[in-house]
């Protein structure tokens, strides 16, 4: 069964796999200077130029799956000698233009940037070229290609460039950790850290639950992913590894969709604060909508801080889709809350540095929250829960202009609305990934189906409204 | 007195909530609600004889149908009298 979208994934998930396979039994320091051996044995380059090469790439690789550069805040990094240094030319002419008569390229350029030489081969002015891609568009012969690097193309917040090396560099002041160009770069020469060691370590001292107990708090997004076992094994995967109990973050979710209905209706216009790569990105880009930002701590947050209400001596590890998952947890409003923040990524290598085989255990239930705050984990799940909690709370007369943006650009054009005072939105739900949390780049797979995988197990809670699934935590 | 039901998943879906609010209910009746603390919790460790309930710390089998009884079995004496 396949398990990843790309053998980038797959790359990491064996360094994280054999990584956490020594953590466990305490042999990491002797052995992780061979871990890059193991995992490219043999003479035969499959990779790159040579085996030393792809055994040097590895070694940074086991950095990062114990931690990373510790001098750098970002939970993203760039792994410089994996850097393919792709070119970076932008819009140019191949060699497939064949010099037709019709030149649609030249009439759409507005900055007169392609003349014709002899041959009525079109040729690209870099001087004039604004890089606006509607030659490429046009041209019957998808003659044109954008030579720009896959990092940067996925990198919307622009904090990714060409170092003086040549190698990618992130701009950790424009960076929202969201990880996109951890997915989409196709030589994975850039990864989050991660702190599976900190999660080993925190079970393997709570002594099987005794000297303090473990919660997972899963995300929703859980149901689009583990896609060759039933949901119930996963869980029963988690608590195998030495978890005391898992919990749905859909609860947190539940009751911050109570909250912000009320918030909103109190404010008027407000903003989601359940992404942390989205309100990043307001705290950075747009520091005059600040205030806008709901006051509520994400569903993740939220949850745990109900946990550790009732229990102050609980540990709580976030599962999730997210990279910049692992930036929140660390912010002093969060980490009070939650301990360590950790990809579904990490969780498989965990099962597997273990060797639990989760199809043949016994399905587990998981059942803490209602459809709203399961459908969260979607783009547009957000927007429906706060006009359920609008409901609910008997605020049918206050008119939702809700707008859902699917992925940071199109959280940059509300926003800009919002801060030019233009149209009559007053509730921004904004997701930096495309799709929502099911986009995130910690997922296993990223499949077309995701979504609807999402809104079955929505309709499979048990509660079906946001106060039923709230009562109980009072 | 101390009264803690089991909220997590398993003790969920068989009606933890439902146990929840009967006792509320119970509490406000008998006019309890400053002597009783009502809390919830993620997981007794019990799961196949939920809903797991603790009365001042002893551990009991609880369903929607029999926490009226419970209640006054467990809660009532202890504020008789």
């Amino acid at each position: 069964m396949r398990k990843f979208d790309t053998k980038v994934q797959h790359l990491k998930y064996k360094v994280l796999r054999e990584v956490a396979r020594h953590a466990w039994k305490g042999t990491l320091f002797e052995n992780m200077t061979d871990i890059p051996k193991q995992i490219v044995p043999g003479n035969v380059p499959t990779m790159r130029c040579c085996v030393y090469k792809e055994r040097a790439i590895l070694s940074e690789r086991v950095k990062l799956a114990i931690g990373g550069d510790t001098s750098n805040p970002n939970v993203i990094e760039v792994i410089e000698i994996a850097c393919d240094e792709c070119p970076v030319g932008g819009y140019e002419v191949t060699d497939a233009c064949r010099g037709c008569l019709a030149h649609r390229c030249e009439d759409v350029c507005r900055r007169g940037a392609i003349s014709f030489d002899h041959q009525q081969k079109a040729h690209i002015d870099k001087t004039k070229c604004v890089e606006c891609g509607a030659c490429a568009k046009v041209c019957p012969y998808t003659a044109i290609m954008n030579y720009k690097r896959p990092c940067e193309n996925a990198c919307k917040v622009k904090a990714i460039s060409m170092s003086e090396t040549k190698a990618a560099q992130i701009d950790n002041n424009k960076c929202i950790s969201c990880g996109a160009c951890v997915y989409q770069c196709p030589f994975g020469a850039i990864s989050d850290k991660s702190f599976i060691l900190n999660v080993i370590d925190l079970i393997q001292k709570s002594r099987n639950n005794t000297e303090y107990k473990v919660y997972a708090v899963v995300a929703p997004s859980i149901s689009s992913q583990f896609t060759y076992a039933k949901l119930g094994q996963v869980i029963s995967g988690i608590k195998a590894l030495g978890f005391y109990t898992v919990v749905e973050a859909a609860l947190g979710a539940d009751m911050v969709a109570d909250a912000e209905s009320r918030e909103l209706v109190e404010k008027g216009v407000l903003t989601s604060s359940c992404c942390p790569a989205f309100v990043d990105y307001i705290e950075k880009q747009f520091p005059q909508l600040k205030d806008y930002i709901s006051h509520n701590l994400s569903p993740m947050a939220t949850i745990a801080r109900y946990i550790k209400g009732k229990e102050p001596s609980a540990k709580i590890v976030f599962i999730g889709p997210c990279t910049a998952k692992k930036m929140e947890f660390q912010k002093p409003t969060v980490r009070p809350y939650i301990d360590i923040a950790m990809t579904f990524e990490e969780l498989q290598a965990l099962f597997d540095s273990r060797d639990l085989d989760i199809t043949s255990m016994e399905e587990d239930v998981l059942d803490n929250a209602s459809y709203f705050g399961r459908i969260f984990a979607r783009c547009g799940g957000l927007a429906d829960a706060v006009q359920e909690g609008l409901k609910e709370h008997g605020h049918e007369d206050f008119e939702l202009h809700a707008v859902s943006c699917d992925g940071i650009e199109e959280c940059r054009a509300a926003l800009l609305k919002l801060s030019k005072k233009v149209g009559n939105t007053n509730f921004i739900e904004g997701m930096a990934c495309i799709g929502g949390c099911i986009g995130g780049a910690g997922c296993l797979t990223h499949g077309e189906k995701n979504k609807a995988e999402v809104d079955k197990y929505g309709k499979e809670a048990y509660e079906k409204t946001i106060a039923d699934a709230i009562s109980v935590l009072k | 007195m101390k009264i803690t039901v089991c909220i997590g998943s398993s003790c969920h879906l068989k009606g933890s909530r439902q146990v929840v609010e009967e006792l509320q209910r119970l509490i406000a009746e008998n006019g309890l609600k400053d002597r009783v603390e009502l809390n919830g919790t993620f997981c007794m460790g019990d799961c196949r004889n939920g809903v797991c309930v603790t009365v001042d710390g002893e551990k009991l089998s609880v369903s929607p149908e029999t926490v009226g009884e419970i209640f006054r079995e467990k809660v009532l004496p202890a504020f008789s009298g």
